[in-house]
């Protein structure tokens, strides 16, 4: 018992986890109906900078306290990203919006490849460690063990989700953003600037993935220029689940995914006789989009439909 | 294309001699010049020219985004190792189906483009009603998972050998000559990889010209109608539904083909062949070079096979000459302009490097309609 | 590594083997790196082969390193074949560990007609490339390749200087029942061709000892996340648990187990026999072992001499597999001097025959091409450094301290071999 309650609480974390880089995928989505193929990427930079602010920081011989090194990290890369995310946009999305709908996923790929290799060029190929500077004390749950980091990874994602939900619901750049959602043209006529909200829809997505890569950096020890694809790709399936969008689908998709890769990767094995066991833990997020867009497109919790003619 | 008009048609002709005795001749002049090596290198340029012009079959004139074209490669490779390597001997020993082993060129070729096809259509019927960038999300998936999958094959039974790959494939044998030993004709001597050229061309040639009749037949048509709006092409009579899946198994089928060849030349295939990169590369060649357009894609596969060569000639003696040690790695730099490429030409020459005019046609006019927006809009602002 | 695979359009490698040494700047393939070849020497060209750029660009440059060191040594020499003089030259290529790059540069090393190639590092290159030189009738020693397949398909021109998987395996799956006394291990391999081979090995090697295997389990190469399979692993309660990867993956892998609290020792192969390891998993690293082929550095008979002119010549500190190849390159000239020839076909009988006392250790080879008695050694992290715990396999032992040639016989086939 005590062991699936641990499988549920790593499928609880690493869904947090997918959670927060989902939503800067939906947020993208939702405005642009544009898969932001290189939010992954942009994930992993947040990871980088991080690591290398903080051995600045720590070199500068303060002898600041674990946390606030982190934190100081965090908040030099999340401009940096930030202000990637406004260049991505303005470059290669911005002139295709009118474009044919293969050109700006095709960019984005483009994008996403050049990302990769500035992040092999100015920190190599070699995974980086990240340095040890969060709690991680254990706590004893029914048998199963979560990490204070965890715990801090799993309310992050919640936080955030609310957040940005209340964003979108009272502020007067949400209400812009809801409007350019529904219909850039009308929204346009009605006085909103659309270039500046879907700017800023950048700059916040792109604010939220130096955050979840921080996180993930902390919890996994290490960061690397190749970290951001497969992850990227989980979190988008995770932003389908829950359907493309939707805040609260991001989140919920991103934790039901996390939970059916653990107790796939644990269960599946013994289930079907050694048939299909852990090694075919890459293959449950696929199979999971799949099965989604071919039989609710619109996700759990979306309610726009998937197929636009 | 190769449609001319009469005027021109005695020239055309002649141009097409002697294009015909260049393609002849080539490796023997690479041979001389640069050495084997080049000639191989001519061999795998063609494997990608095949896969180029499958894939524009789906992209170029179904207008269907597929990011997991290599998965019908890598089916087409283990279709020919499986059957023509002593891997699946143990497994078949004593079932009475030993027979499949060995068989003829010309048995397994169809086999492995019959295989990929399948493969093509399982892909395709899921995701018909998927457009544009979920298409090319699933696709993606779905590239992945054969690739997991034939890593993954070895227990409980081993299939495909897992990572460990298949090795020992046999070499093509065509009228009971082996392609690995080397054959003497007038006196010439005719190597493995001169071989091989004559029939990565020779397939190559037919691919090019099914492509090209296919363009201009029925169905041509209806993938075309279909990639400029599917619901008017629905409107019009056309049965989409069909119309897609053979466009997938069409495609399919010619990735399979090169990568049955792909097997054969190599006489190792393992699954870290089949990277998703691989995909990325193959579209690229059909973006860059020009989508729907066949010389276009030709010529977009052979620039982007001769990049990573060029690159490695100039990058590192230069680095050396110029810093005495070496910044950047020519594979670093490599991915580097491919992704500004691909950015590149999206922003500037949507239609790619050698566009078909109707394409280029299209996509200006959608241009000035863009253009002239943009302008009512600044009035208006204004 | 993922660079090098992303390698999809199969390259023509030039030889640019120009390394950091200014002196030697001129490529290997235009000028023969030691002084000036007198006009009528015969020049005898060997092929190197390993990545030489990419993640393991610096093992690469390490293995052409050992090689650079052998042929200028042999230039220095006077050697002698067949009664004329010759000198050697080496033609080195990045394989850029890519299968489809690495049969390329076999080629090229065919379009060149080297006498013989030293090489590839990985296993994944120097299985598709022997089978050219097979064709081609070229002697063929890698240094590092240690898969059991690559001498397992027949190839009269396949040799290797290095333990292979199925050494290794055996030697942990020993070290593990015997010295660990361990009663249950678990098992998770990386699903690359290095991890599940060496992991299946480890895994014969253990159930031959009476070790019960209470779990196999799956990862991946990109992977960071681990818990899913290690509460699995957990719930099963192992000694000890086997890790068939590299060290990207098994660091995070380390952490992660004492996250939950298990207290197994990880054990594995030489993957993540490196400092990198010990960086990514931390603290935590302390205790884990891993082996790596050959006896430990101080223990080889040559290898004090060995350092000290590679550290004069190279500026630099070897990595793992220089000795290896300045070996292999040896072996190689070696057998071409009693053959009286370097052409292939007249040489490759006496490579077969070879009795060489290396900086290695003793080099013979069984009828594969598989060295005899190649050792493996076992590791511990001991205070945050890697350290020799054990050696385990054929000629280990004995020649610690003379490298007086193990006798004929006496050399013990690696263990293990029998199972497969």
């Amino acid at each position: 018992m005590d062991i699936f309650i641990q499988q549920l609480i790593n499928g609880l974390v690493v869904g947090s986890i997918y959670a927060l880089i989902a939503l800067g995928y939906t947020m993208v989505y939702g405005i642009l109906q544009l898969i932001n193929f290189a939010h992954g990427e942009i994930v992993m930079m947040g990871a980088m900078i991080t690591i290398s602010a903080i051995s600045v920081l720590s070199a500068t011989g303060i002898g600041l306290p674990g946390p606030v090194l982190v934190v100081g990290g965090l908040l030099i890369a999340m401009p940096i990203t930030m202000l990637i995310g406004f260049i991505i946009e303005r470059i290669a999305y911005r002139p295709l919006r009118n474009a044919p709908r293969l050109a700006p996923l095709i960019t984005a790929i483009g994008i996403s490849i050049v990302l990769q290799q500035v992040a092999v060029l100015v920190w190599k190929n070699n995974p980086r460690s990240f340095p040890d500077l969060l709690p991680h004390e254990g706590h004893n749950f029914f048998g199963a063990v979560i990490t204070d980091l965890q715990i801090v990874i799993v309310a992050l994602a919640l936080l955030i989700m609310v957040g940005l939900l209340v964003m979108v619901e009272k502020t007067k750049l949400g209400r812009a953003m809801r409007a350019v959602s529904m219909n850039q043209a009308v929204a346009g006529l009605m006085g909103v600037n659309i270039n500046y909200v879907i700017s800023m829809t950048f700059v916040i997505g792109s604010g939220l993935g130096a955050i979840a890569g921080v996180m993930v950096g902390a919890n996994y020890g290490l960061a690397y220029p190749t970290m951001g694809f497969m992850i990227g790709l989980k979190a988008f399936t995770a932003a389908v689940l829950g359907g493309i969008g939707n805040l609260g689908g991001a989140v919920a998709g991103g934790i039901l995914l996390g939970i059916i890769e653990s107790v796939g990767a644990g269960y599946l094995g013994p289930l079907t006789g050694g048939v299909l066991g852990s090694h075919y833990q890459d293959i449950f997020a696929f199979m999971v989009l799949i099965l989604v867009l071919v039989f609710r497109p619109s996700g759990l919790l979306g309610e726009r439909v998937a197929e636009r003619a | 294309m190769l449609t001319f008009s009469k005027k021109n048609k005695v020239t055309a002709y002649i141009g097409m001699a002697v294009f015909a005795v260049v393609l002849a001749v080539l490796p023997f002049i690479m041979g001389a010049t640069l050495g084997n090596t080049w000639v191989r290198n001519l061999d795998l340029a063609m494997l990608y020219i095949m896969l180029a012009l499958g894939l524009n079959i789906v992209v170029g004139y179904a207008g269907l985004l597929d990011l997991g074209y290599i998965a019908f490669y890598a089916v087409g490779a283990y279709v020919y190792a499986l059957l023509n390597s002593p891997h699946l001997v143990p497994l078949l020993a004593g079932t009475g189906f030993e027979w499949i082993l060995h068989m003829p060129l010309l048995v397994v070729l169809p086999l492995a483009a019959l295989m990929a096809g399948l493969f093509g259509v399982l892909l395709g019927s899921p995701t018909l009603k998927l457009r544009g960038d979920y298409l090319a999300i699933v696709t993606l998936g779905f590239g992945e998972i054969v690739r997991l999958f034939m890593n993954n094959l070895d227990r409980p039974i081993n299939i495909t050998n897992g990572p460990q790959g298949v090795n020992l494939i046999e070499p093509v044998s065509l009228f009971g000559h082996k392609f690995s030993q080397a054959i003497t004709v007038f006196g010439v001597e005719f190597r493995s990889v001169h071989l091989y050229y004559y029939l990565f061309l020779a397939l190559a040639l037919m691919i090019i010209v099914v492509s090209i009749r296919l363009q201009s037949s029925r169905i041509g048509r209806a993938w075309v109608a279909i990639r400029e709006d599917e619901i008017a092409a629905q409107a019009m009579g056309i049965n989409t539904r069909n119309v897609k899946l053979l466009a997938f198994a069409m495609g399919a089928s010619f990735g399979g083909v090169s990568g049955a060849m792909f097997a054969s030349f190599q006489g190792f295939v393992s699954p870290e062949s089949f990277i998703l990169m691989e995909s990325i590369v193959v579209l690229a060649m059909v973006v860059l070079g020009g989508m729907g357009h066949i010389p276009g894609v030709i010529l977009g596969a052979i620039l982007l096979f001769l990049t990573p060569e060029v690159l490695r000639d100039v990058v590192n003696p230069l680095q050396d000459k110029l810093l005495g040690e070496r910044v950047v790695n020519p594979e670093n730099l490599r991915m580097l302009l491919f992704g500004l490429a691909l950015i590149f030409v999206m922003l500037v020459r949507p239609e790619g490097l050698w566009p078909s005019k109707r394409r280029k046609a299209e996509l200006h006019e959608k241009d000035e309609k863009a253009a002239a927006e943009a302008a009512e809009k600044e009035s208006a602002h204004g | 590594m993922t660079l090098a695979r992303y390698s999809l359009i199969a390259s023509a490698v030039v030889a640019l083997t120009a390394c950091g040494n200014k002196e030697e700047t001129p490529a290997a393939e235009t000028a023969a790196p030691v002084s000036a070849t007198a006009p009528g020497d015969v020049v005898i060209k060997i092929g190197h082969a390993a990545p030489l750029t990419g993640n393991i660009a610096h093992l690469g440059k390490d293995n052409e390193n050992g090689v650079r060191l052998a042929i200028d040594e042999l230039n220095t020499e006077n050697v002698e074949i067949g009664g004329k003089k010759v000198k050697f030259e080496m033609v080195s290529e990045d394989d850029q560990a890519d299968p489809k790059t690495a049969t390329t540069v076999a080629q090229r090393f065919v379009d060149a007609k080297v006498a013989g190639v030293i090489g590839h590092l990985n296993s994944g290159t120097t299985i598709p490339a022997s089978k050219i030189y097979s064709d081609a009738g070229i002697p063929q020693i890698s240094p590092s390749a240690t898969n059991a397949a690559y001498t397992q398909q027949g190839f009269k021109t396949a040799f290797r200087v290095i333990a292979n998987d199925i050494a290794q395996g055996g030697a942990l799956g020993e070290f593990a029942a015997t010295t660990l006394k361990a009663k249950k291990v678990a098992i998770i391999d990386d699903r690359t061709a290095y991890g599940q081979g060496l992991a299946d090995e480890f895994e014969k090697a253990a159930k031959a000892k009476g070790v019960t295997v209470v779990g196999r389990e799956f990862t991946t190469n990109q992977a960071t996340d681990f818990m899913a399979i290690l509460t699995t692993i957990k719930g099963k309660k192992p000694d000890i648990i086997f890790y068939g990867g590299m060290d990207a993956q098994a660091g995070p892998l380390t952490q992660q187990l004492k996250k939950l609290g298990v207290s197994a020792k990880v054990i594995g192969g030489d993957g993540f026999q490196t400092g990198e390891y010990i960086k990514l998993a931390g603290d935590n690293a302390e205790g884990q072992y891993a082996s790596q082929p050959g006896m430990p550095k101080d223990k080889m008979p040559g290898f004090g001499a060995f350092n000290e002119k590679y550290k004069a010549k190279f500026n630099t500190d070897i990595q793992i597999y220089a000795p290896f190849t300045y070996d292999a390159t040896r072996v190689m000239v070696a057998a071409m001097k009693k053959a009286g020839s370097s052409d292939p076909a007249k040489y490759l009988p006496e490579m077969a025959k070879t009795d060489y006392a290396g900086v290695t250790g003793p080099i013979k080879f069984d009828a594969k091409g598989d060295i005899l008695g190649g050792n493996v050694t076992v590791y511990q992290v001991k205070n945050g450094v890697w350290e020799a715990v054990a050696t385990v396999g054929g000629a280990a032992l004995a020649p610690a301290a003379a490298p007086a040639p193990a006798p004929a016989d006496a050399a013990a086939p690696a263990p293990a071999e029998a199972p497969k």
